[in-house]
């Protein structure tokens, strides 16, 4: 999957490695704001309060 | 694999062996992915939120101190005695996520310092500081002063809070002065119980003569079952103007700086 996606991409070779680590540089950045976030939700780690966790 | 696929052309595989070796290796690389994703997770869970809210808390820390102006003192002029600077200020409370005040506990670090937020929501407790449960009393006041924070991740604001002994004084700086508590005793209790939010903590009903600060955070660590209560009591006040109390003058001119 990997190997066709970087056969797929356009220009000369140092192009495709640079358009690949700006690729998972992109994913990296998607996960930490979004998903990473979102998975923390369900870790035990952030119930500090006493109470119903979502008090106004 | 693409070298080793075109070394065994010489025996050409029958188009459903060619999908199956695809469907196969695409699976195994999704799977792999997953893993690393979950691994990434574990390190920004870990370790990033961490910085994320360390920056952030000393960012609004800095403001606080911008907002002081530069009068505030850092040091105390007078000689550190027992003057009685009457009943404590209580200053309102600001609205959602406003800063109430910096909280110092020596028994933490030389350079514990961390914001006192308004409001116990994750937006405030998962970046700003400490949370102040928005129902209970401000500092100062008679009443229960209750405030939340992380025990891990995100700062973990009060990861050491099972270190405190009776008799450490844990200090509370807001733009009106400086309110010195001392820690009293902890308890671990399940989530639900609510009571120890109350005026006169886990004495609901009853009418306070003191001022508590109460404060609660994670228990056991790295886990929820539980919760850590830990309770003070208001030892003296001097206002901002008398300069902060002389133990943690060092603590306060590094956090606040000079104005």
């Amino acid at each position: 999957m990997y190997a066709w996606i970087f056969r797929h991409l356009p220009g000369p070779l140092w192009l495709r490695i640079a358009t690949s680590v700006l690729l998972v540089f992109a994913a990296l950045v998607l996960m930490a704001q979004f998903l990473f976030p979102w998975m923390s939700t369900f870790t035990p780690f952030t119930d500090s309060t006493i109470g119903s966790a979502t008090q106004p | 694999m693409v070298l080793q696929e075109k070394a065994r052309t010489g025996t050409a595989p029958g188009p459903g062996v060619v999908i199956l070796r695809g469907t196969v290796q695409v699976l195994g690389e999704l799977l792999i992915t997953a893993g690393i994703v979950l691994l990434l997770f574990v390190g920004w869970q870990l370790w990033w939120t961490n910085v994320e809210s360390d920056a952030r808390q000393s960012a609004i820390i800095k403001e606080f101190a911008q907002d002081l102006g530069a009068d505030a003192p850092t040091s105390s002029p007078s000689a550190p005695g027992a003057v009685n600077y009457g009943a404590p200020v209580v200053s309102a409370a600001p609205g959602h996520a406003g800063t109430i005040g910096i909280m110092y506990i020596p028994r933490f670090g030389a350079n514990y310092t961390r914001p006192i937020v308004q409001g116990t929501t994750g937006d405030v407790l998962d970046t700003l500081g400490l949370g102040h449960y928005s129902n209970t009393a401000m500092p100062g006041a008679v009443g229960n002063f209750a405030v939340a924070g992380h025990r891990q991740t995100h700062g973990a604001v009060l990861d050491s809070i099972h270190t405190l002994v009776p008799g450490d004084k844990i200090y509370v700086q807001t733009k009106d002065g400086y309110y010195v508590y001392v820690f009293r005793n902890n308890q671990i209790v399940l989530p639900s119980r609510t009571d120890v939010l109350e005026p006169v903590p886990t004495r609901p009903g009853l009418t306070p003569t003191e001022s508590f600060l109460t404060m609660t955070s994670c228990n056991p660590r790295f886990g929820s079952q539980e919760r850590i209560i830990a309770y003070a009591l208001l030892d003296s006040w001097r206002p901002a103007s008398a300069g902060p109390p002389a133990e943690i003058a060092a603590q306060v001119a590094a956090a606040i700086g000079d104005g």
